[in-house]
This record gives structure tokens, C-alpha cells and sequence, in this order.
């Protein structure tokens, strides 16, 4: 039964780093605009001077 | 070529108030752009480099319809920036007031974070409870404690930080003296958390913890359904945003762009063709032909003399003019009424929501069968009453009453916005039920602007006769001549006027061969003949004379919206109708066969006028709508119980209003409203939905049968079938009904 315990401490590690994803990811402004991005990465040209990240 | 004069952007102080930041190498901007519509729209905006390569970031927003830029100094400048936009079919819309945006995002963020923490304990407490649910807790009791440990502090967050806002509202509200549903909702969580961690601590139960994140999940995802927003509409707007950032100052010889707060009394602008004017002044040099349409509600332009007083938000719609400023821009005639008390009023009211009424009751009727089973059981065994009294509380948590209404009011705000009628929030919904009076406004919202149907009567003219008509008319701006010139133009050509001439406010005059025409007022005409031979019936419209003779007279008349007809039949019926206009009387005939007697309507109202029209009919006690689209309308807007604002386009200026109605689907209203009232009761037949689940709860409670699995069961059970039925219910209703 002891095994269970390991798993049990595995499963909430895995759980807790999606949690933590999830917060970073509306943190990073991942979910303020939920329409533009869908649309962009249909656009194939590289853009030559843009900046990675917007801040 | 860019449509407008974009010289103020060299203004260092104007430029101050609309970027977002600079520093000597590169400058930021956020633009509103309401033209962009489409994904190609994105791909341009964001490739505004290959036409500008001192632009160096650009990315769009495209709900909120935002661009963010951010452009090399040494490059291009921001007014290069701005022309290029408007060149392309991109003109942004420069107000100097700052959105709140940033605010908004601010507080939707925090609802994600709390959701997320609540949904992650929600899943991993369920997981740890599976043991407990299939009955196998008796196995080894150090991995009973363990989960049961693990769960407390998976819930501790929960408890602190998603819930937190509930316990907060209920503890203000309290303090006012008011039950709202976050009472019983925190009484309920806290009961349910301290029951938990008794039955952990002291070993002899599993507690409630899957339940109680539960609860707080479902409360929080009804929240996220109700915040509804319409991120590029501006619910909030006053004049500032109507009137322009700046305007063109006569200093000695030259033109300086100045902005509008700096204007001072005595400054001379220079008013051009379709601007507005932004403080109030008198006309020094030029036409003035002042359109009033937003400001008074007047529907025609009004022709000035030097001399003559303009007032602030009129629109010059004639050549260039010069005024002088008598007064500063906040201290205007119109703007004053910002002034007034009702722009200051704090319009959140607590008491007024449905769900607030009924957990008043809901708090005392728990609270009460809580403490009977108490004390029915107490002489059994203090452990079992103990035990009930909790579980009443825990099991009669309003987790379904709370739902219904985010669940229905959030849907049925989509189901108004897929028909155009975009309101502030959902509370406006329930507002809007309750109508029993509509104020309409006349012109802009019961007559469109600018389609002013011309009627000629006379004899009828000969081709040669509308050659020279035509050829007239085509030398003047004024919005009459405009109207006649578009009457008869069709495929006509027509030759070039000899000896033309016109009198501001009065007519024109015009020589073609041998043909002289006059055109204009009663008034113009008679001074011409030095007679008074013009019939006082048509003292009010345009009259034709060619060569001495008076041939017949052009009447104007508004366009009423199509369908107002069969709209005011069906709201007669229901409502108590009336009508406000800045105009003058000459349209109470034709409103009169609209508008039955007992219907009231009130003509030359001024801005305040209105507004104390709609003060004194809630006076009375009437609940009133009001329909209305300019800036004299804006203080009867933000009076009423709600204030619809109408507009052409959605991303036009309105003022500040509980709502946007496009005018496409003005004649929708009797169905927004009939829809209103369906929605509340869709949330009362949910009340009693959830009034059932509570009886089935409250059996088991009040029989000291209440284990954690049934409370785990039935109350996602319950909250799920109310959202069920929130949603199928207003799809199915809004489709019967047309929506």
C-alpha cells in the first residue's frame, strides 16, 4: 500500500506544475485577447524586425 | 490622402496625452481603430513595417480592436504614423481619456487565478475522497489520515483566496444591514470548512472538502459566464471623447493647434468645414452653418452672422469660419449639464437583484430549520444535533440559487448582443424588465439623421426648369440645397450658374440665360417681390421661384425608421409611450398619428429639460426606459432606470448609457423587452428547481443521514440541472420568440 503514497506525491506534483502553468500562462496575458492569436499564426511571413515579446 | 488635418499631433502637449510612453529612441502608442474587421485587417496592421520601417512592433487586438505600436523616433514621428493609418482605411480614433481597460483585465485576471486554484483543489480533493466513496477508508488508517491531511490543505486556499470575495460582499453587506446571497453562500462554506476539519481532526469522518471546493468552482465559472464585456464598446463616454483633442488657434498671423483644455477666453479659432466647436463662441468671420443635430436635437443646421453666439458641440457644416470664445470648454451651455447631481450619483444599488430578495428569506428559513433539528435531536445526543445542525447548513448551501442567475442573465446578455442590443451588464437585464414608461428621443433615434425626405409641391417643372435648379443648387452647401440637389440629380447633367449668390439664412439666387431662380425662405421670397404673397401654410418651407413666378414649394419632412410604426402599435399596448425633442413643433401632426393622445410629447427641450422630464416621471414612481442617441440626451440617458443609447454604428460615439442598441434593430424592442421579463422568470422557475434539491438535502439533514458522498452527489447534481436548465431554456425561448 505504500506505493500508493509515492503516486499520490507524484500525482499532486504533476498536478501542482499545471496549476502553476495555468497561473503563469494568465499572468503572462496568455488568456487577455482569446481571438487574435488564432488568426496570426495563419500568417507565414517571418517578420523581420519584430520584437519576441511585447514588453 | 488622409481625410482629416492631423497638424495637432505635432503639438508636444497633445502628444503627451495619447502615447503610452516614449524616451529618445523610441515611442509607444495604443490605438482604438473601430474600422478593423476581418483577419486580413490583422495581417496589414501587423505588418505596417513593410510601409513604415520606422515602425518596428505592431500587434493588434482585434476584439478590443486595439493596435499597439511602437515606432523609431529618428524614423518617422507619430503624426506619419497616424496619416498612414488613415490613408489605408484605418482611421484610429484619438480621444485624450484614458480607458479603463487596464482595470478590467486587472479584475478578470484575478477571477482566472481564483478558478484555477479552486479547480485544482476541486479535482485533486475529489481523487483524494475516492477511497472514502467506494467505501474502502478502512484499509490502513495512516493513508486515511493522510488524505485526510492532504485535503485540508488543499482546501486552505480555496478557503483564503478563491472564496474570499464572498466572504467579503456578505460581511459588507451585512454591515449595511442587507442579506444578499453571499451570506448564506460564506455561512455555508465556513460550516462546511469547520465540520471538515473537526471530522478530520478528531478522526471520525472524512469531512466535506470535495464539496466545498466544488461549491466554490461552480460559483466562480457562473461568475466568469456573467462577466459578459464588450471590450471595444465604451459604456462610459461624456463629451470629452465627442469633442475633438484639439483645435486650431489664431495666433497673430499664424494657425497653432491647441489643446481644447488650454482654449481661454478670448482665443480666436479656426473652425473648418465639418468640425466641431468646442467651447462656446461667437461667429467673427465666415458662413456659419451649424449643424446642432447631437447637441439639440434639432434636426437642421442653423445658418449664423457674424455676430451670433455658437455653442459648444455644434458641427460647422459650411466653409471655414472664426470665432471667438466667450466661454471655456467646461463651463460651455452643454457641458454643464456634467455638472449636474446626476452625473455624480453612485448607481450601485445591492437591494434591487432578484437573487438578493430571495436570500433574504432563503438565510432565515435555513438558519431557522438548522437550529429546530438542533434542538429536536439535543435530547437524544448532543453529537447528533450537532451533527444535523451542520449538515442542514452545509446540504442547504444555495450553490443552485447563486448559478441561476449568472447562468440565465449571462446568456441571455449573449443572446441580446447577437441581436445588437449590447448592454453594460446583466443587472441591466433585470432593469429592463421591470419597464413600464419608454421615453424616446426624436431626432437620431425615432427619425434618422441625415435622410430628411424633400417633398415638392407645385406645378411641375420642365427639363429646362431643372437644368437651372440644378445648376443652383450645386453652388451650396447648405444641407437643404443639398437635399433638393440629390432630388432631382439622378443621371442629369447640368450647366455652370451665372450671377449666383447667397443669402446666409435666407436663400439663393442664380441666372441661367435668360431664367432667373430664387430659391429659399417665405421671408427671402416676399423681401425679393416686396410683397407678402406667400401663404402662411408654407411659411415654413423652401419656395421656388423662376422668373417672378412662384412655381412651388419644397417641404421637409424626417424619415421616421422603418418599422417605428408597427413597433410603437406593438409597445402601445404594453407601455406608457412618450416622446422628447429638442426640435421644434413642426413634426406634432405627423407624430401625433404615431403617438396617440393620451401619449405624451414635449418639443424644444433643452438638454436639462430632459433630464428633469425623466427625474420627475421617477418621481411619480414610473420605471422608465429611455431611447435616446445624442449628447442632449445624456443626462435623461444616465436618469433613466435604464438609458439605451442608438446609434448607426456600434462603434460610434454614444454617450454614456446602460446599453448600445444598433439601429438595425431598433424594431426588435417590444422583443428585448418581452425577452427581459421571460429571462426572470426563468430564473424563478430555477429558484424553485433549487428549492426542491434543497428539500431532498434537507431530509437528509434534518434525519442525521447526511454522509459526505450524498452532499458530494447532490450538489454538483443540483447546480448542474440548473444550468442545464438556464441555458436551454433562454435558447429555446429567445429562438420562439425571433431572437
Amino acid at each position: 500500500m505504500s506505493v500508493i503514497i509515492v503516486l499520490i506525491g507524484f500525482s499532486l506534483v504533476v498536478a501542482l506544475g499545471f496549476l502553476i502553468a495555468f497561473l503563469w500562462s494568465v499572468k503572462n496575458g496568455q488568456f487577455d485577447d482569446k481571438y487574435t492569436p488564432a488568426v496570426r499564426i495563419l500568417f507565414d511571413d517571418k517578420k523581420k524586425n519584430s520584437e519576441k515579446n511585447n514588453k | 490622402m488622409p481625410k482629416r488635418d492631423y497638424t495637432y499631433l505635432d503639438n508636444p502637449d497633445i502628444k503627451e496625452k495619447i502615447i503610452d510612453f516614449s524616451n529618445d529612441k523610441y515611442t509607444s502608442i495604443t490605438l482604438f481603430i473601430p474600422t478593423m474587421h476581418c483577419s486580413s485587417c490583422i495581417w496589414i496592421l501587423e505588418n505596417l513595417y513593410k510601409l513604415n520601417p520606422g515602425i518596428i512592433f505592431s500587434r493588434v487586438d482585434f476584439l478590443k480592436k486595439k493596435l499597439e505600436l511602437k515606432f523609431m523616433n529618428v524614423d518617422t514621428t507619430l503624426k506619419e504614423v497616424i496619416i498612414l493609418l488613415d490613408s489605408i482605411g484605418y482611421e484610429p480614433v484619438i480621444t485624450g481619456d484614458r480607458d479603463d481597460s487596464e482595470r478590467l483585465t486587472s479584475e478578470s485576471k484575478k477571477l482566472y487565478y481564483r478558478l484555477g486554484i479552486a479547480g485544482f483543489a476541486f479535482g485533486n480533493i475529489m481523487l483524494l475522497s475516492f477511497p472514502e466513496y467506494l467505501g474502502i477508508s478502512e484499509g490502513s488508517s495512516l493513508s486515511f489520515n493522510l488524505f485526510g491531511y492532504l485535503n485540508i490543505l488543499l482546501a486552505l486556499p480555496v478557503l483564503f483566496y478563491s472564496a474570499s470575495d464572498y466572504f467579503i460582499s456578505a460581511f459588507k453587506g451585512l454591515r449595511k444591514k442587507i442579506v444578499n446571497i453571499d451570506v448564506p453562500i460564506a455561512l455555508g462554506i465556513s460550516v462546511l470548512f469547520m465540520r471538515s476539519i473537526f471530522e478530520i481532526l478528531s478522526g471520525t469522518g472524512a469531512g466535506f472538502f470535495d464539496s466545498m471546493t466544488g461549491l466554490v468552482f461552480f460559483l466562480l465559472t457562473g461568475r466568469l459566464f456573467q462577466n459578459k464585456t464588450y471590450e471595444s464598446l465604451n459604456f462610459e463616454r461624456d463629451y470629452k471623447s465627442y469633442f475633438p483633442l484639439a483645435v486650431n488657434i489664431i495666433k497673430e498671423v499664424q494657425l497653432l493647434a491647441t489643446s481644447i483644455d488650454k482654449i481661454v477666453v478670448g482665443d480666436k479659432m479656426n473652425i473648418r468645414h465639418n468640425e466641431i466647436i468646442p467651447a462656446d463662441s461667437i461667429l467673427m468671420r465666415g458662413d456659419g452653418l451649424i449643424d446642432y443635430s447631437f447637441v439639440t436635437g434639432e434636426a437642421e443646421a442653423v445658418s449664423l452672422k457674424v455676430g451670433d453666439k455658437i455653442y459648444a458641440g455644434g458641427k460647422q457644416v459650411g466653409g471655414a469660419i472664426d470665432a471667438e470664445v466667450i466661454k471655456e470648454v467646461s463651463n460651455s451651455y452643454l457641458t454643464q449639464l456634467w455638472n449636474n447631481k446626476t452625473f455624480k450619483k453612485d448607481s450601485v444599488n445591492l437591494i434591487q437583484e432578484i437573487t438578493n430578495r430571495i436570500s433574504k428569506y432563503f438565510t432565515f428559513a435555513v438558519v431557522s430549520i438548522a437550529v429546530i433539528s438542533f434542538f429536536y435531536w439535543f435530547g437524544n445526543s448532543t453529537a447528533i444535533a450537532f451533527n444535523t445542525f451542520t449538515a442542514v447548513l452545509i446540504v442547504a448551501c444555495p450553490c443552485a440559487l447563486a448559478l441561476s442567475a449568472p447562468f440565465t442573465l449571462g446568456n441571455t446578455l449573449r443572446i441580446f448582443g447577437r441581436n445588437r442590443l449590447y448592454l453594460k451588464n446583466s443587472n441591466v437585464i433585470e432593469d429592463l424588465s421591470k419597464t413600464k414608461k419608454i421615453v424616446f428621443d426624436k431626432t437620431g433615434t425615432i427619425t434618422q439623421i441625415g435622410s430628411e425626405e424633400v417633398k415638392y409641391t407645385g406645378t411641375e417643372l420642365s427639363e429646362e426648369e431643372i437644368n437651372i435648379l440644378l445648376s443652383v443648387t450645386s453652388n451650396s452647401t447648405h444641407p437643404k440645397s443639398l437635399s433638393i440637389h440629390r432630388l432631382y440629380k439622378a443621371d442629369r447633367k447640368f450647366d455652370i450658374t451665372e450671377d449666383y449668390d447667397e443669402i446666409p439664412g435666407q436663400g439663393v439666387k442664380g441666372r441661367l440665360g435668360s431664367k432667373t431662380l430664387l430659391l429659399g425662405s417665405a421671408t427671402f421670397i416676399d423681401n425679393y417681390l416686396g410683397s407678402n404673397i406667400i401663404l402662411d401654410n408654407i411659411k415654413s418651407s423652401t419656395v421656388l421661384m423662376i422668373n417672378d413666378s412662384v412655381k412651388g414649394y419644397f417641404s421637409f419632412s424626417n424619415k421616421y425608421r422603418d418599422g417605428l410604426y408597427d413597433l410603437v402599435e406593438r409597445l402601445r399596448r404594453k407601455y406608457r409611450l412618450s416622446v422628447l425633442s429638442g426640435d421644434n413643433e413642426s413634426e406634432r401632426t405627423e407624430l401625433k398619428n404615431l403617438f396617440p393622445s393620451k401619449n405624451q410629447m414635449l418639443f424644444n427641450q433643452s438638454p436639462l429639460d430632459k433630464l428633469d422630464h425623466i427625474e420627475s416621471l421617477k418621481a411619480e414612481g414610473e420605471h422608465v426606459l429611455m431611447l435616446g442617441d445624442g449628447l442632449n440626451d445624456a443626462g435623461a440617458l444616465k436618469s433613466g432606470n435604464v438609458g439605451i443609447a442608438i446609434t448607426e454604428n456600434a462603434n460610434n460615439f454614444t454617450p454614456a448609457s446602460d446599453g448600445i442598441l444598433d439601429s438595425k434593430s431598433f424594431v426588435l424592442l417590444d422583443k428585448f423587452l418581452d425577452f427581459s421579463r421571460t429571462s426572470i422568470k426563468v430564473i424563478k422557475i430555477n429558484f424553485a428547481i433549487s428549492f426542491l434539491y434543497n428539500i431532498v438535502g434537507l431530509s437528509f439533514a434534518v434525519s442525521g443521514n447526511l454522509s459526505p458522498i450524498i452532499a458530494a452527489i447532490l450538489m454538483p447534481l443540483s447546480s448542474i440541472s440548473v444550468v442545464i436548465f438556464s441555458m436551454v431554456s433562454t435558447n429555446f425561448l429567445s429562438k420562439r420568440i425571433g431572437l
